[in-house]
């Protein structure tokens, strides 16, 4: 019945827009609870990868190590994760925002250090010999300039976070992969297909919105960046 | 005023950067630290800020040790140009201008203020405030920079190569107007190079490094007219005499009006005020020589702000460089 009000559109689309139209609902519910999952995650991942970013440029050993560890973390298998934690955290999101705290932190942690200790050794140099102090340095020179790679870390890690969130569902942390996984057990690969194409869209709506950021930023360190549609949309608004 | 005694550094892998300087800079004045590469002149520099710390000795900064003061406000103080320049590129020029007096908590307007003042000390027109570094080129970049160091009003300001990465032209244009900015403010300024023309050309006093030791401390014309060893005299190179003529000003060699009153007809005519025939007291006796030779009279009036205040011939010349020692 439906279907005859989509006449347009071709034929092989139609049941997977049949499935959008009837459960927009709960879609919509599901989709809110994904980016809620993502949007706790990295509230919480960011301010702990970025200032073990800035810790470790003290010390090179440190560094080596802990970047090290956050490479070990990405390698777990989330169910993995999320079936040792399950005794612990109890079932819902909350071991799923640990597993997604643990694997962000690699990118955020990568893109903060490398940030930091990649700003020129002469601009470091101009402000140690005007009488910055360390701190100074790093919170006026060396933070401000190193912002684009980070915020490129973080729009890596947020990439990853909303693909494995959807895995969370398994251990009832809602989300959109609860569509996912009552697909598998229903065998109904229109329900599979949905969700899969909305978790990729958020995925890239994410990465879009980063990125535009990131290039701002750019922009206002001085740099030359070909710029992307949105970047100059906005540019033209101020 | 700065005094370096007794200064030795040596670098943790065993280097042996400097051994045993002692000279003093006085106040107001312009000191040039210069040699090749790798004979501790930079290494000295930094001693002054603390940037780099001497294994024994000690660096006095305005008759107190440097020791005893606190790193970040001795550094404050302290004006500090690099060849690389080292601006802030993600802040505007006025921010990059502004940071010392941030740091030490001026209020905002007094701090626009100065910005503006260096600005316009520096030859920058007020437009430069607003825009980013990245936009502009090497030379008003280092402008910048110089100005930035100047920010505070430092008693001391310390130059690595500050002029050694722009072009020809604009390093001897930059190095014109930072001679002029030097008359203006009361800076001891301590300036390294590696190359003895702009040593000669900006220092009051040079001193002549080879590793790790000051070979020469003295003025620019005692060291062309007395090198003190065959390394000095290689260093300076040839065609001393010609250096010695383009940092001798015509003010100390020309004679005084009244000597030609009588003579008037062979001055050249500097009532036309063509610069042709005049010369400024200030100019080099290069200019001047090459202006001489090139007008019809033997004599050439110096002229300053409109008055003719000496006259400069080829036997001044000749007779300076006689009393001086030199062929």
């Amino acid at each position: 019945m439906s279907a005859a009000h989509l006449g347009v559109v071709p034929l092989f689309i139609s049941p997977y827009l049949e499935f959008v139209v009837q459960n927009v609902d709960q879609l919509f519910a599901r989709l809110i609870e994904h980016i809620l999952i993502t949007a706790e995650t990295v509230l919480i991942a960011v301010p702990i990868g970025v200032s073990l970013g800035v810790l470790i440029t003290y010390n090179d050993r440190a560094a080596t190590a802990v970047l090290w560890l956050a490479g070990i973390a990405m390698t777990i298998p989330s169910l993995a994760a999320f079936g040792l934690l399950v005794p612990f955290l109890g079932i819902g999101s909350d071991p799923v925002v640990f597993t997604l705290i643990l694997y962000s932190q690699l990118p955020v942690i990568r893109n903060t250090y490398v940030g930091l200790t990649g700003v020129e050794e002469a601009t470091k140099e101009a402000g140690k010999g005007l009488g910055m102090t360390r701190q100074q340095r790093l919170r006026r020179i060396q933070i401000p300039m190193a912002l684009p790679i980070i915020l490129a870390g973080v729009r890596n890690a947020v990439v990853i976070v909303v693909g494995v969130a959807a895995v969370g569902a398994y251990i009832g942390a809602g989300g959109l992969g609860e569509f996912i996984f009552n697909g598998i057990r229903q065998g109904d690969s229109v329900m599979i297909v949905v969700a899969t194409i909305i978790v990729s869209l958020l995925a890239l709506v994410a990465d879009y919105g980063i990125a535009t950021v990131e290039q701002l930023l750019r922009i206002r360190n001085g740099e030359q960046v070909e710029q992307r549609a949105s970047t100059q949309l906005i540019q033209k608004a101020r | 005023m700065i005094e370096f005694e007794d200064i030795t550094k040596v670098y943790a892998d065993g280097t042996e950067a400097i051994d045993g300087i002692n000279f003093t800079v006085e106040e107001g004045t312009t000191t040039v630290l210069v040699g090749p590469s790798g004979c501790g002149k930079t290494t000295s520099m930094k001693l002054v800020n603390r940037l780099e710390e001497p294994t024994e000795g000690t660096v006095y900064v305005n008759g107190t040790d440097n020791q005893e003061l606190d790193k970040i406000d001795l550094r404050r103080g302290i004006g500090y140009v690099i060849q690389e320049i080292g601006l802030f590129d993600h802040l505007t020029v006025g921010e990059n201008i502004a940071t010392v007096p941030e740091l030490v908590g001026w209020d905002q307007s007094r701090i626009d203020d100065r910005v503006d003042e260096l600005l316009e000390l520096m030859d920058l027109s007020p437009e430069y405030r607003d825009q980013y570094p990245r936009e502009l080129s090497g030379g008003q970049r280092q402008r910048i920079g110089v100005a930035r160091a100047l920010a505070a009003d430092p008693d001391i300001l310390l130059m690595d190569e500050p002029f050694g990465a722009l072009d020809p032209i604009t390093r001897e244009n930059l190095q014109d107007e930072f001679l002029q900015i030097q008359d203006r403010i009361n800076t001891t300024i301590l300036f390294v190079t590696h190359s003895i023309d702009e040593a000669l050309k900006m220092g009051d006093r040079i001193a002549i490094f080879d590793v790790g030791e000051v070979v020469q401390y003295d003025t620019p014309a005692e060291i062309l007219s007395n090198p003190k060893n065959e390394f000095v005299e290689n260093f300076i190179g040839e065609n001393q005499t010609f250096k010695q003529l383009s940092i001798t000003p015509v003010r100390e060699v020309m004679d005084d009006p009244q000597a030609y009153e009588s003579a008037e007809s062979e001055v050249a005519p500097a009532a036309d005020g063509g610069e042709y025939y005049s010369i400024s007291p200030d100019s080099s006796l290069q200019v001047g020589l090459t202006r001489l030779l090139s007008i019809e009279h033997t004599t050439l009036p110096v002229v300053d702000g409109g008055e003719v205040v000496g006259f400069l011939t080829e036997d001044h010349v000749r007779s300076y460089f006689d009393s001086a020692g030199e062929p």
